[in-house]
């Protein structure tokens, strides 16, 4: 609630059974236990790649003398990311490193400020202003979803020249077994990882739906109360912290 | 999901349960959301799941114990896999080998022991109406249900279930072409783990937010009995711990099925390179034992508590040192998350780093030698009851104590070396974590028999039932431990082509014919429990006099547990031949004030508590 929960019982019979000790439902409880866990799917596959990543080598110690400035893809060393995501859409042929990438993470941060907004209208019980900043987030949840499709599309095209291997063969765009920018490693790492995190920002999108309709439907007018909006928030919001850190990992180290 | 709710916050008016309307057949024994159905629903498939594990292990023992032995007798179970000359097929015993791993540990000790203990015991004994969602506890069976039908689906497959072992390492799992087990098996086996691992979240899940939420007036943390202690951390591990497999798992499916190369890096086949290239199977084994070494005490720490309530109730005294008991748990649950890598001391990994988690590994013993010394402090000069159940607890003290000694051996990384992989390490888990806690949880049966039937098992084939299984598990894994000093490894389909290992033949063979009586004699068990659950003698409502609130109940109770009120806990659980009462146990249910003559000088102070007590309210403005 906005307002400070004033307590039912004293302080010191908190912990003393019959009553909430956290002062929190077990809705509530549960979604924090369970994004605990899934913290741990996470953090298993991003160590994966830092492993995976480490062990393979950069194109210094390769290519001694190359710089970022001369860079050149290779499928014997990892590339560099801001190499790699350089293309945004209806710009074609303009080297603009992460410029897209980071309008994508702009608008899933975004869509956690007005999930805010959303929780902040259900304290209020407002019903049109939850309707509103949900069909906001859920804008952004499409948005994020299609920029990345969008990403993956053109990460799996490649470009015009593609790679040329050693046996003459060329190679165009990335997909699971073969990468025109590097080791299939990092194809392999990229696809699954923020495929995974896609998933979870669908499962996301299609929750917010389900709360919209509810919430459009006077389901949680009747019930009292907005906590489901609230859930389902702290849902939101970590789908997207998971994100800096696939952002990070991948785009910027 | 408000149902529930509704009904805790209606603990004071009687009228909640006039509401209850009788349920269908199908909502009330199969699609239950009652904790104690959905506890019988875990146990039943617990104990058939049982029963196939331990058939596996007869037919590889019998191949161990008489590499000669003409087997055309099973073919009418094993058709093919037994060869024309009537023998076990190779990759079969590796498959059999396998599934034995992987449904003891998953579908038997963690399904079959958290699923009916937690289950049913987190409500009784903390005093809810129910677990937090009932809905969501329903699903956590019926995914676990799904997961064993696929499971069970993979042993009639063609090529044979998975045959890479337990710990499923790539490349063997991951490449069809290393073994018929790596196929359509190995694919089943990894969805099935999925939907365990789901399973195993939702439950975890609901146990938590129980103990958090839903403890009755008075049943503070210091209060909960230690199987409520030894519930909740064991959830802890499965929710912190599980997710990492999940990873490992998906992952893997990708590497077999969709030509990644997470795991996999410089392999040849027949000369042929394989394009994969990148990867790590130390990663794999990584992922897989950050969840496999937590998993042990998963196993483990559910038996534990309920041995601690069941010596404490038949030792007629407290259990020594309660508190202690609460944070040896806790140490070891800690501990569980940093010694992983002690399974993998001979992966090449850099020496200074084994010596760091061969530390860790040896500091467990500290806390796990403080349970074993209060068990045996709880027995010391108690009014000692020998029931099943506490014969069972008793038993299960022994094997921790005995196989834990080995641990202690096998966790030096030096000593590793030369005892890795071999029967000495086979010897040491079914000891410890195996027999033990599968005696916790028979010791969990007998025990909690009357309360989940209504009705008692009997004492005599109980104790038949005891002594032919006690001994007999220390005469097949006691000799284990020699094989595998003497270098025998693990996992090998026959070692008569060796001349070294001919002189240990016979104690091979010995140890078969000491597991064939030892699993036969859970016939006595499982004619026992059946017998029982329609003909057994009526149960009273508090067999064991012992002090938990769960014994407060109806002997059958109902759907919410209590017909009227929950009741109020005013004392901790182990009031046992407290000097000055007149019984020998006093409930928590029985306030201070109501036993002047054995109150000590400080509890005679939580008189003036009790009102306070009696006055929290739950919350009614916080919603779920």
């Amino acid at each position: 609630m906005a307002v400070a929960k004033t307590s039912l019982n004293p302080d010191h019979l908190t912990w003393q059974g019959g009553t909430q000790p956290m002062k929190v439902g077990y809705g509530k409880l549960m979604m924090w236990i369970f994004l605990l866990s899934d913290t741990f799917t996470f953090s298993a596959l991003l160590i994966s790649y830092g492993l995976i990543r480490y062990s393979a080598p950069s194109f210094k110690d390769i290519m001694p003398d190359m710089t970022h400035k001369t860079f050149e893809f290779s499928q014997v060393y990892w590339p560099i990311p801001e190499r790699v995501f350089e293309a945004v859409p209806f710009l074609h042929g303009m080297s603009l490193p992460l410029v897209f990438v980071g309008l994508m993470t702009f608008i899933l941060i975004f869509s956690s400020v007005t999930m805010v907004l959303a929780v902040e209208a259900g304290h209020r019980r407002d019903k049109a202003d939850v309707e509103k900043w949900m069909l906001w987030t859920i804008l952004g949840g499409f948005t994020f979803l299609g920029s990345q499709a969008w990403e993956w599309g053109h990460f799996i095209t490649g470009t015009e020249g593609g790679l040329l291997l050693a046996d003459g063969a060329k190679v165009f765009g990335a997909n699971l077994v073969q990468n025109q920018y590097g080791p299939p490693a990092f194809a392999d790492l990229f696809f699954f990882i923020t495929g995974f995190h896609g998933t979870h920002v669908l499962s996301g999108v299609v929750l917010n739906i389900m709360i919209f309709y509810n919430t459009a439907n006077g389901v949680y007018e009747k019930r009292g109360h907005y906590e489901m909006i609230e859930k389902i928030g702290l849902y939101w919001h970590f789908v997207d912290l998971v994100w800096v850190f696939v952002f990070t990992f991948f785009y910027l180290v | 999901m408000s149902v529930v709710s509704q009904v805790e916050v209606d603990t004071h008016g009687d009228h909640s349960h006039e509401e209850h309307h009788e349920l269908g057949f199908i909502r009330k024994y199969i699609f239950s959301e009652d904790h104690k159905v959905i506890a019988k629903q875990y146990l039943i498939s617990g104990i058939v799941w049982a029963v196939i594990g331990a058939l596996m292990s007869v037919v590889f023992r019998l191949q161990l114990g008489f590499p000669d032995l003409d087997m055309s007798w099973l073919k009418p179970i094993l058709g093919e896999w037994i060869n024309e000359s009537g023998k076990l097929d190779p990759n079969f015993y590796l498959a059999l080998v396998t599934m034995h791993g992987t449904i003891m540990v998953f579908f038997v000790l963690t399904a079959g022991l958290s699923g009916t203990f937690s289950n049913f015991l987190i409500p009784l004994q903390i005093g809810a109406r129910d677990m937090a969602s009932g809905f969501m506890n329903m699903l956590s069976y019926w995914i676990f249900f799904l997961s064993s039908l696929i499971m069970f689906i993979s042993l009639f497959v063609k090529t044979g279930p998975a045959g890479g072992s337990w710990v499923i390492y790539p490349p063997l799992s991951a490449l069809k072409q290393a073994n018929p087990g790596s196929g359509d098996g190995m694919t089943l086996w990894l969805v099935a783990m999925a939907l365990f691992i789901v399973s195993s979240l939702l439950g975890g899940i609901n146990y938590v937010t129980t103990v958090i939420n839903l403890r009755t007036k008075g049943m503070s943390m210091d209060k909960l009995p230690l199987t409520i202690w030894a519930f909740t951390f064991t959830a802890i591990l499965g929710i912190l711990s599980f997710p990492v497999l999940l990873s490992a798992a998906l992952l893997l499916i990708f590497d077999r099925s969709f030509g990644t190369s997470f795991f996999l890096s410089d392999i040849y086949i027949n000369g042929q390179a394989l394009p994969n290239q990148g990867g790590s199977p130390i990663l794999f084994q990584h992922l897989f034992w950050f969840l496999g070494h937590p998993e042990v005490y998963i196993v483990i720490l559910p038996a534990l508590g309920l041995t601690s309530e069941i010596i404490a109730t038949n030792s007629r005294k407290p259990i020594f040192g309660y508190k202690a008991m609460i944070f040896s748990m806790a140490g070891i649950m800690f501990l569980a998350f940093i010694v992983w890598a002690h399974h993998m001391f001979v992966t090449g990994m850099n020496p200074f780093l084994g010596s760091v988690f061969m530390l860790l590994t040896l500091i467990i013993a500290v806390p796990s030698a403080v349970k074993g010394f209060n068990y045996i402090t709880t027995l010391w000069k108690g009014n000692i009851i020998f029931t099943p159940a506490m014969l069972f607890a008793i038993g299960l003290v022994s094997f921790f104590i005995s196989g834990g000694l080995t641990g202690i051996i096998l966790g030096n990384s030096a000593l590793d070396i030369q005892l890795h992989d071999t029967y000495f390490v086979v010897a040491h888990f079914h000891l410890v974590m195996g027999s033990a806690a599968f005696f916790g949880m028979i010791a969990g049966v007998y025990h909690w028999f009357p309360k989940m039937f209504g009705r008692m098992m009997n004492n005599t084939l109980g104790y038949i039932h005891f002594w032919i299984t006690f001994i007999g598990v220390y005469l097949v894994f006691f000799p284990m431990h020699y094989i595998g000093i003497a270098g025998f490894p693990r996992r090998y389909y026959q070692w008569s082509g060796f001349e070294t290992f001919n002189t240990y033949m016979d104690l091979n063979a010995f140890i078969t014919i000491a597991a064939i009586i030892t699993v036969f004699a859970q016939i006595v068990f499982i004619s026992n429990f059946v017998y029982s659950i329609f003909k057994g003698k009526l149960a009273p409502e508090n067999p064991w006099k012992s002090n938990t609130l769960e014994w407060t109940t109806p002997v059958n109770p109902g759907h919410g547990n209590w017909p009227g009120e929950i009741p109020t806990v005013y004392r901790w659980p182990y009031d046992y031949s407290k000097p000055g009462a007149p019984d020998d146990f006093i409930p928590q249910n029985v306030p201070f004030s109501a036993t002047p003559e054995s109150n000590l000088p400080e509890e005679n102070e939580l008189i003036a508590k009790e009102q306070q007590i009696q006055s929290i309210k739950y919350d009614t403005s916080i919603h779920d």
